[in-house]
């Protein structure tokens, strides 16, 4: 309590002195969850009419320092100062009251309202009466300067559903102007924007920035942070790695603070060129159920790793679905081995040692509520039990030696999954199928949300498996994660493999360009 | 015996030395052989029932079927003069071939349980009505089949020998649920089906065969309730039986969202409700006011059980938080 109010008094001194106060500061921002540190002793500031760059690896902690700007959540200590006034933790209503807006990577949206309903939404202005109609006259007149200042090119009756990404973006941005917003926190907007669209949202960013509105833009895309930044700021394991002022910011500045000791681990692993194997999985003209009308084509050899890139929405999950069984192909076939595959369902693919660790760990990869012994021997019970009944030692011997092998950090095998750690939930997954001797392997998205260090030992993991002769077909959006761990790069781009890059032509650029229907380099 | 069973055995003792106390009839062995008779009939009924919530579905049509399986089994020896052994064996076959079609409209079809079984509620009873053109099913006169009687309604040593019945099945289940490979899976099912799909666990089989087993052990019940009332009238026969089912489990605590429970926790359940009737005739009250003390019964413990799960999750919050401050001052 003593800490609360001499950090506020001191802050209010401050503000008294200095003309060019921070609008927002951040001090020795501590916040831990069960297993992991998701921020630890972080500080920044954000002056008015600021743009800052907010770059990390996925798990470095930009989320959780999300969710404390806009009040979901409360740090363990430390202080966040909005306007001059210190909190311990904001609200949500604090966060709203103070200026700060977000517009996230998920649109939210209703597709099924105009633009000017969705700004105004909650908010509209009535006309005099007990019916309480609302006045889309002067609904429209509110909207028109909102939207001119975006620089939006669509009037205000249009329906969002006939809206490009970037222009709900613009509209989601507008909504943000219309509560006042003095912060405007734009999570990864571009991840899913093609590169024309994504030009015209850094111009709104700009014109936000004219108007003294802070922006805090989140971004795995450094180019864009170069054009637009006036400071950066990194964040690596909780931990602010480091500031980088307008001069110098560069690309090469950020990925070292970002991934630090990371890049040793990277050139390592890519070093050796290997001699291709034979071919394991093929895909011959498969169509997915998101795109019944692009067939692809995909070839996984024995002893690599594939990495598949792309935008979000490319359908590069679908065609994992496809070669794990989950989702049937509407036409084309499969091949293991050279030989025909039919893939009925998961099961099937699980019999034929086809793999796969799903994105979403928490929802398809592991049962929360069962062990870490439990979990591993699920797919492969049958092989854990005598007469049909349950061997405890069976499975605790499974389980002991994927623990040991993978470096499961956990009290003892009995443990529930759900208080692991991401990467130790992301470790049982991969155990329960490095139990089973895999043929094709497939990881989508790997270390998503999982800190730096249990990365390296995945991508040691892939690697190790690759050499074993493992065809290995890894999904990554982590651009440095694909360029480094893969042999070859498959690139998606709606429904289609858009090309197929081999060493010599990597870069983020070729990929980039893959990923947005173009011809490489 | 988990906690939550143990409190639950707790609370049937309690409940049993009050009503004890204050009529001492309820220890006389008739009383007592009249209770667990019930018991066992209600305990097979329930045990179907845990097989279904356990995968997070549900089977609202139990009742009908009881109806409906004892109104033909009846029909099967008493009109048409067929071997009970062979009857049995039907009316088993025809319990299958229910849970059989439920399973498969869930899996395949996609349709909510509850949807499917409701439909089922309101089929089964309708079809029992009209097979007995809304008349009675009975025996006649001086039929009689000494066998089929010792074995449903009869009594070993004082003990109704539809308990022991239930105690065999219980002992049955309890491996199959709590040691077999497909116990696990229904428990994995039941926590996160598409976790489970996605290692590789053929799903809809597994559900399948939940359903399969609860028709199978609703069959067997409604012999014994069939051999219990020795007369049918489908109109009202088995009527609520599916929520006396559902209580039982919820009670012994299973999550209808699936994946929790135990089978000692639903037959500990079942030994409560049918403690309740008990005690409802026993202590003069109207027996009017059953259901309602019933109903009671079950909000207040489901509330408690709850209650307690919020206050023990704080608690470690509280804990975790203190340890956090211990840290951040050590620092």
């Amino acid at each position: 309590m003593a800490h609360r109010l001499l950090s506020g008094v001191m802050n209010y001194s401050e503000t008294s002195i200095t003309a060019s106060t921070p609008f927002l500061t951040l001090e020795n921002v501590r916040k831990t969850y069960p297993g992991v540190v998701a921020l630890d002793g972080f500080s920044m500031e954000v002056r008015p009419g600021e743009v800052i760059g907010l770059v990390g690896e996925n798990g470095a902690g930009k989320s959780t320092l999300m969710k404390i700007l806009g009040g979901v959540t409360r740090p363990d200590t430390g202080t966040v100062t909005v306007d001059g006034i210190a909190h311990d933790g904001l609200s949500v209503e604090a966060s709203l009251g103070s200026g700060i807006a977000f517009v996230h990577q998920e649109l939210n949206l209703f597709d099924n309202l105009d633009v000017a309903a969705n700004i105004f939404f909650g908010r509209e202005p009535l006309r005099a009466g007990a019916l309480k109609l609302v006045d889309r006259a002067r609904l429209r007149t509110m909207v028109a300067p909102l939207l001119k200042r975006v620089g939006a090119n669509f009037s205000a009756d249009t329906p969002v559903a006939a809206l490009s990404l970037a222009q709900q973006q613009m509209v989601e941005i507008a909504k943000a102007l219309s509560i006042k917003a003095r912060l405007v926190i734009l999570d990864e907007p571009t991840s899913s924007l093609p590169l024309a669209e994504t030009d015209k949202l850094l111009d709104v960013i700009k014109a936000l920035k004219a108007d003294g509105i802070s922006v805090i833009f989140i971004s795995h895309r450094l180019h864009e942070v170069e054009r637009v930044a006036d400071r950066v700021v990194v964040l690596r394991d909780g931990m602010l790695a480091g500031t980088l002022q307008k001069s110098a910011i560069n690309h090469d500045q950020m990925v070292k603070l970002m991934i630090g000791r990371m890049l040793k681990e990277r050139e390592k692993a890519s070093e050796a060129a290997r001699a291709p194997g034979a071919v394991a999985l093929a895909a011959k003209a498969i169509r997915t159920p998101a795109y019944p009308s692009r067939p692809v084509d995909l070839d996984v050899r024995r002893g690599e790793i594939l990495g598949l890139a792309g935008l979000v929405g490319s359908g590069r999950t679908e065609l994992a679905r496809v070669f794990f069984g989950i989702d049937s192909s509407l036409g084309g076939a499969l091949e293991l081995g050279g030989k025909p595959l039919a893939l009925g369902s998961a099961a099937d693919a699980v019999a034929h040692g086809i793999f796969l660790v799903p994105e979403d760990r928490k929802l398809t990869g592991i049962l929360l509520d069962l062990s870490i012994a439990q979990n591993i021997s699920l797919p492969n019970l049958p092989a854990h039990a005598r007469r049909s009944l349950v061997s405890a030692s069976a499975e605790t011997a499974t389980a002991e030696k994927q623990k040991s092998n993978l470096g499961i950090r956990a009290p003892s095998v009995q443990t529930r999954t759900g208080t692991l750690s991401g990467g130790n939930q992301q470790k049982v997954v991969l155990g329960k199928w490095l139990a089973m001797n895999p043929k094709v392997m497939i990881l989508d998205e790997p270390t998503r949300g999982i800190d730096i260090g249990a990365k390296a030992e995945i991508y040691g993991l892939m690697r190790a498996l690759a050499d074993a002769g493992v065809a290995v077909l890894m999904i990554s959006s982590d651009m440095e994660e694909v360029i480094g761990v893969s042999d070859r790069i498959a690139v998606m781009h709606e429904g289609q493999i858009s090309g197929i890059l081999d060493k010599d032509q990597f870069s983020q650029e070729n990929v980039l360009l893959l990923a947005v229907g173009k011809q490489p380099k | 015996m988990s906690k939550k069973d143990l409190g639950l055995l707790i609370l049937i003792l309690v409940v049993g030395t009050v009503v004890a106390i204050i009529n001492p009839r309820f220890l006389l062995p008739i009383n007592l052989a009249n209770t667990s008779n019930l018991i066992g009939l209600f305990g097979i009924l329930s045990i179907g029932q845990a097989f279904v919530i356990i995968t997070g579905g549900i089977e609202l049509s139990v009742g009908s079927v009881v109806a409906l399986l004892g109104t033909l089994f009846i029909d099967f020896i008493a009109v048409r003069e067929l071997d009970w052994p062979l009857a049995f064996v039907l009316i088993i076959a025809l319990g299958a071939i229910i849970g059989l079609v439920h399973g498969w409209l869930i899996t395949r079809l996609k349709l909510q349980p509850f949807v499917v079984t409701l439909c089922g509620l309101l089929i089964y009873r309708g079809v029992a009505r009209f097979y007995t053109a809304d008349g009675t099913a009975g025996f006649a006169f001086g039929q009689n089949f000494p066998d089929l009687e010792f074995l449903t309604a009869g009594r070993s040593w004082g003990v109704p020998n539809s308990f022991i019945a239930l105690i065999v099945i219980s002992i049955v289940m309890w491996v199959v649920l709590h040691r077999s490979v497909f116990g696990r899976y229904l428990y994995a099912i039941g926590k996160n089906e598409e976790a489970a799909k996605y290692s590789g666990i053929r799903t809809g089989r597994v559900v399948m065969a939940a359903y399969v087993i609860c028709g199978v052990l609703t069959a067997l019940s409604a012999i014994y309730f069939a051999m219990y009332t020795r007369s049918i009238s489908p109109a009202s026969h088995g009527q609520f039986y599916e929520l006396y089912a559902i209580a039982a489990a919820v009670l012994g605590g299973f999550s209808l969202r699936g994946g929790e429970g135990s089978l000692i926790g639903v037959i500990l359940g079942t030994v409560l409700l049918q403690e309740l009737q008990n005690l409802v005739n026993l202590l003069g009250i109207p027996s009017s006011l059953n259901f309602a003390v019933m109903g009671g019964v079950i909000l207040i413990g489901v509330l408690v059980d709850q209650q307690w799960g919020v206050f023990r999750a704080r608690r470690l919050m509280v804990d975790a938080a203190r340890k956090n401050v211990a840290g951040a001052a050590a620092e």
